[in-house]
């Protein structure tokens, strides 16, 4: 038994909830320990894969004969044909095939794998086949794909009140923006490793956010129940969304070859095959017309989405939804239409990327509100005070979204107000102004955007989440739930929470790797929405096993239930202290179960989508950052000067884990919206697909005086310890510095000018934009 | 004032830099041409048999001798023969840095350096960089700034910034961000590694 004095010293847990605690596999990452799919040893007899794929963006496959593949060292070849079940690895609708059957449409598509001894067999016994295409047109753009009326699903509007009302305002104009895509460029490319195991069974190692789709398309495809496949991920060498659906295809491959030649198989792509076959970020492209009054206010607006979804539906229509959720940002549209486009295009399906829709929506609303202060000759920050969603909820009209959802949880004008302030905006803007009166070549630019982003997947079904946890007679506890961890720090999260409900240390609590045989039918890891829910349905399983623990100490003991309490120090009984694992002891050799599941589904969302009404999101997360720019205007080339980033991720779970978070989130905003160009030739071949052309950001790129902060407050919904989802919200920070350098842009014009910069605004579309208002 | 943002402008500013910088990544670079001769003769129908050599390794301070492919890169030979997964494959190309290890004390890019050339040579990973239980500063550094998130360029990086510090390249912030600018970081946790950096590099020196 502990005395009084251990109760004293130990204040607090060692790692409980909001505590800025390392990651879980800190010290294994430092040491080069952490094991990724592709440093899992081997299963013996491992063969290894290589996918041909197809050079044309739009082809029919006239003839294709594989035999030639057979070569020595060879063990399976699998097309299309060989595939007992169905031949398709899409999420949600079909579209995917494992393997292409009479028709590709991307160049890159897969035609068909091998297996064996090497991969430098595979690929020279893959370069032996016979496969003869006949080249058909190719839609490569959302223009001709709106021309061609070829959609992957329907065209969508959300509406509110008449936009046409915007044709009486005084102001009035039209505009547009392209918006490119983005390469997830997740450091660890896209691997599995499929064993076939006793009876029929397989065993999956998948580096994916979506273990359970992974398990089902696997059955489906072998035509097989779900329960003879069991689908593993210890952790992933980032994600951000790339592993959501396109894990998929990689794992069907990797267990088709290894169904045929009863042999475990790895399938891990080359960087160059990683980017040629699978989906990136959606680019768009958003025209609007507004009409607006003297003081900036927004009195109509009708916004058209172009989103590019490649050649299947995959996660297109609700990555529009989102892009289309987000189209107000933080601002009443009041008469409002927003009018969606899912394009159907013959280049590799895009799918998931942090933010999910929501960046492309939230950047065309953004450019509007720069649009509008430029032509009235304002600050910017004028027109976005006027147009916010009132933040009081005083005045009622001005808090509902153009979806029908009312705004609740606005704190976007407290973090104005503290913003502007502890990053000088105003005064910055003053020398800004100066700098640039002055100066010749270079050119400064400043700009502070907000983000108000929807935390929910807005298919309601999707929002559950289950949890297993058990407790050892040692008194240690192993976790398990339905996330993965992709570096967001969720292991961490949910183990805080464990520990907390318990009162241990957080060492006592160990997470294991997410298997479809622990907790089933999860949802992906996305949607920013892994530590809400897991760590709530952890939560749930944590306090079973605590109540049967005070439920056998009240019967043991013969206490009262208010007197058995759960301490840093111990369990206090009384005026007894019990160590947990003294307690648990007890409650074993009395039969008590030390194990249970949890379960958690989010309340109060409700969307309507034939009606295109009701709350999609269970609550807000939002932010600002203010950026600053220096362009040279002779080359287009620039320096971020300085970011304050101020978020809000309600009661932090982890400082430490949410402030990295969100300064990666603005990095690969910024990397977005400035180095990252996709390029595609007029044959619809994709020709950035390795680091040597696709530039993500470098340890150089980012600002050189680089401050974040965490906005305090509570999530004023019941959340897990109130916190809030940080994942993808903070990307949308990175749309300062897109509106920064068109600042600096602008200041090479005449006032009034509207750079008609388009992003991603590498140095050669900042000197196009630059020559624009200088003509 | 410098500019930074035309890619391949960066890329080769960045580089000659490095080279200025006398780094082992000279020799990567001339290995790239090299090699990506090699990548192309592997892919034709005509690739002539492989011939086997006797590569000796000195890994981590222990002998290793291996019978490798000519062709077999660094990188593979620590990743699949001497069974060291801690050196990354995050490209393959020599353009991120996951890959970064030590040969003779210099920085490579294990991926563009091929097994052969490091032959007799002393080669340190990831794995033989802490004393036993005690982490290297670095290491340590890394740690307690929470300078990763996925983890997937962490022993890149920390095996890049050992040798960092030992060149002196790391006195400013200016100076860290651009001699680890080869080591690409997807979850941008930029700005905890430098910090780590700026730890490890005045433990060092008092260490
Ligand atoms: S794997 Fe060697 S540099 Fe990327
Ligand atoms: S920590 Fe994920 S790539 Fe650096």
């Amino acid at each position: 038994m502990l005395n009084k004095a251990d109760l004293e010293t130990n204040a607090s847990i060692d790692g409980g909830m909001g505590q800025a605690k390392p990651h879980d596999s800190a010290h294994l990452h430092v040491a080069g320990e952490a094991t990724y799919t592709d440093d899992i040893r081997e299963p013996r007899g491992c063969l290894y894969a290589y996918v041909l794929k197809s050079p044309h963006a739009h082809a029919k496959i006239k003839k294709l004969d594989v035999s030639a593949c057979s070569i020595p060292g060879v063990h399976a070849v699998m097309t299309a044909k060989d595939i007992p079940g169905v031949n398709d690895a899409a999420p949600v609708v079909g579209g995917d095939p494992i393997f292409a059957e009479s028709e590709v449409l991307y160049a890159g598509q897969s035609i068909f794998a091998v297996a064996a001894d090497s991969v430098d067999i595979a690929r020279k016994a893959a370069a032996k086949a016979v496969v003869e295409y006949e080249p058909l047109p190719a839609i490569l753009n959302t223009h001709d794909a709106i021309k061609a009326k070829k959609f992957v699903g329907d065209t969508y509007v959300m509406a509110q009140g008449d936009s046409t009302v915007l044709k009486k305002s005084k102001h009035q104009f039209h505009g547009a923006i392209d918006i490119g895509g983005q390469d997830h460029f997740y450091l660890e490319g896209q691997i599995a490793l499929a064993t076939p195991l006793e009876n029929g069974e397989f065993h999956c190692w998948s580096s994916t956010q979506h273990p359970s789709e992974v398990q089902h398309l696997i059955a489906k495809m072998l035509k097989i129940p779900d329960h003879l496949v069991t689908v593993e991920v210890r952790r992933m060498g980032g994600a951000f969304g790339g592993k959501e659906s396109q894990a998929s295809l990689i794992a069907c491959i990797a267990a088709a070859l290894a169904w045929k030649s009863k042999r475990p198989v790895k399938l891990r792509l080359d960087r160059d095959d990683d980017m040629l076959m699978t989906g990136k970020r959606h680019p768009f492209h958003i025209s609007w017309d507004v009409g607006f009054n003297d003081e900036g206010l927004i009195e109509g607006i009708d916004f058209t989405q172009a989103a590019d979804a490649g050649m299947s539906p995959d996660l297109s229509n609700a990555i529009a939804d989102r892009a289309m959720f987000h189209a107000d940002n933080c601002y009443y549209l009041g008469n409002s239409k927003v009018t969606s486009y899912r394009c159907f295009t013959h280049k590799v399906s895009n799918t998931a990327f942090r933010g999910f829709g929501g960046p492309q929506g939230m950047l065309a609303m953004e450019y509007v509100i720069d649009d509008i202060a430029r032509q009235l000759g304002k600050d910017p920050q004028a027109i976005r005070k006027v147009n916010l969603y009132d933040p009081k909820g005083k005045l009622k009209d001005r808090c509902t979204t153009h979806y029908g959802m009312t705004v609740e949880d606005n704190i976007i004008a407290d973090i104005f107000a503290k913003i502007e302030k502890t990053g000088d905006y105003a005064k910055r803007r003053e020398e800004i102004a100066r700098f640039n009166r002055t100066s010749k070549i270079l050119k400064k630019g400043l700009a502070l955007t907000p983000v108000k982003f929807g935390i929910s997947f807005t298919l309601t079904m999707l929002n559950q989440a289950g949890a297993l946890v058990h407790v050892y007679k040692d008194g240690t506890v192993q976790l398990n739930h339905g996330g993965t961890e992709m570096g967001q720090g969720l292991h961490t999260k949910v183990a805080q929470v464990v520990a907390d409900v318990f009162q241990i240390d957080l060492d006592k609590v160990r997470v294991t790797a997410t298997n479809t045989s622990k907790v089933p039918n999860t949802s992906a890891t996305a949607a920013s929405s892994g530590s809400d829910l897991n760590g709530k349905a952890a939560e749930a399983a944590c306090v079973t096993i605590r109540d049967r623990l005070i439920d056998f100490a009240v019967g043991h003991f013969g206490v009262k239930k208010d007197n058995v309490r759960f301490t840093p120090a111990g369990v206090q009984v009384d005026g007894k202290m019990l160590s947990f694992k003294e307690l648990v002891q007890l409650a074993y050799t009395n039969r008590v179960s030390l194990s249970s599941t949890g379960f958690y589904k989010t309340p109060k969302i409700d969307w309507d989508r034939p009606k295109a009404k009701g709350r999609p999101f269970y609550y807000f997360a939002y932010g600002a950052a203010i950026t600053e720019v220096i362009v040279d205007t002779l080359t287009g080339e620039y320096n971020f000067l300085r970011a304050d980033l101020l978020h809000d991720v309600g009661r932090s779970l982890n400082p430490a884990i949410d402030i990295g978070q969100i300064e990666g989130g603005f990095v690969q905003g910024v990397g977005w919206l400035t180095s990252e160009e996709l390029w595609w030739n007029e044959k619809g071949e994709l020709k950035t697909h390795a680091p040597s052309t696709y530039k993500i950001p470098t340890g150089r790129d980012i600002p050189k005086d680089f401050r974040v902060a965490l906005f305090d407050g509570d999530n004023q919904e019941e959340t897990i310890y109130r916190s809030k989802a940080v994942g993808e919200p903070p990307l949308m920070l990175g749309i300062s510095a897109f509106l920064a350098i068109r600042d600096a842009v602008a200041a090479c014009g005449k006032p009034h000018c509207l750079p008609p910069l388009m992003a991603p605004a590498t140095p050669e579309n900042v000197l196009k934009a630059i020559q624009a208002v200088q003509a | 004032m410098t500019f930074t943002v035309t890619p391949l402008r960066r890329w080769r500013i960045t580089r000659r830099k490095l080279l200025k910088g006398g780094m082992g990544l000279l020799a990567a670079g001339a290995w790239a041409r090299f090699f990506g001769f090699f990548r192309h003769a592997r892919a034709a129908e005509t690739v002539r048999p492989p011939s086997t050599i006797t590569t000796r390794l000195r890994i981590n301070g222990r002998d290793n001798t291996f019978k490798l492919d000519s062709r077999v890169t660094l990188l593979d030979a620590l990743r699949e023969h001497a069974g060291l997964t801690g050196s990354k494959k995050g490209c393959d190309h020599g353009q991120c840095g996951a890959c970064t290890v030590h040969v003779n004390g210099r920085r490579v890019l294990s991926c563009l350096t091929l097994a052969a050339t490091a032959d007799g040579k002393d080669v340190a990973t990831i794995e033989g960089l802490a004393e036993g239980k005690k982490l290297h500063p670095v290491q340590q550094a890394f740690v307690d700034h929470d300078a990763f998130q996925c983890g997937y360029c962490t022993p890149g990086q920390i095996m890049s910034a050992v040798a960092c510090i030992k060149e002196k390249h790391a006195e400013t912030d200016a100076d860290i961000r651009e001699y680890m600018s080869g080591n690409l970081c997807r979850c941008a946790a930029y700005p905890k590694i430098v910090a780590a950096i700026k730890q490890a590099r005045g433990a060092t020196e008092r260490g």
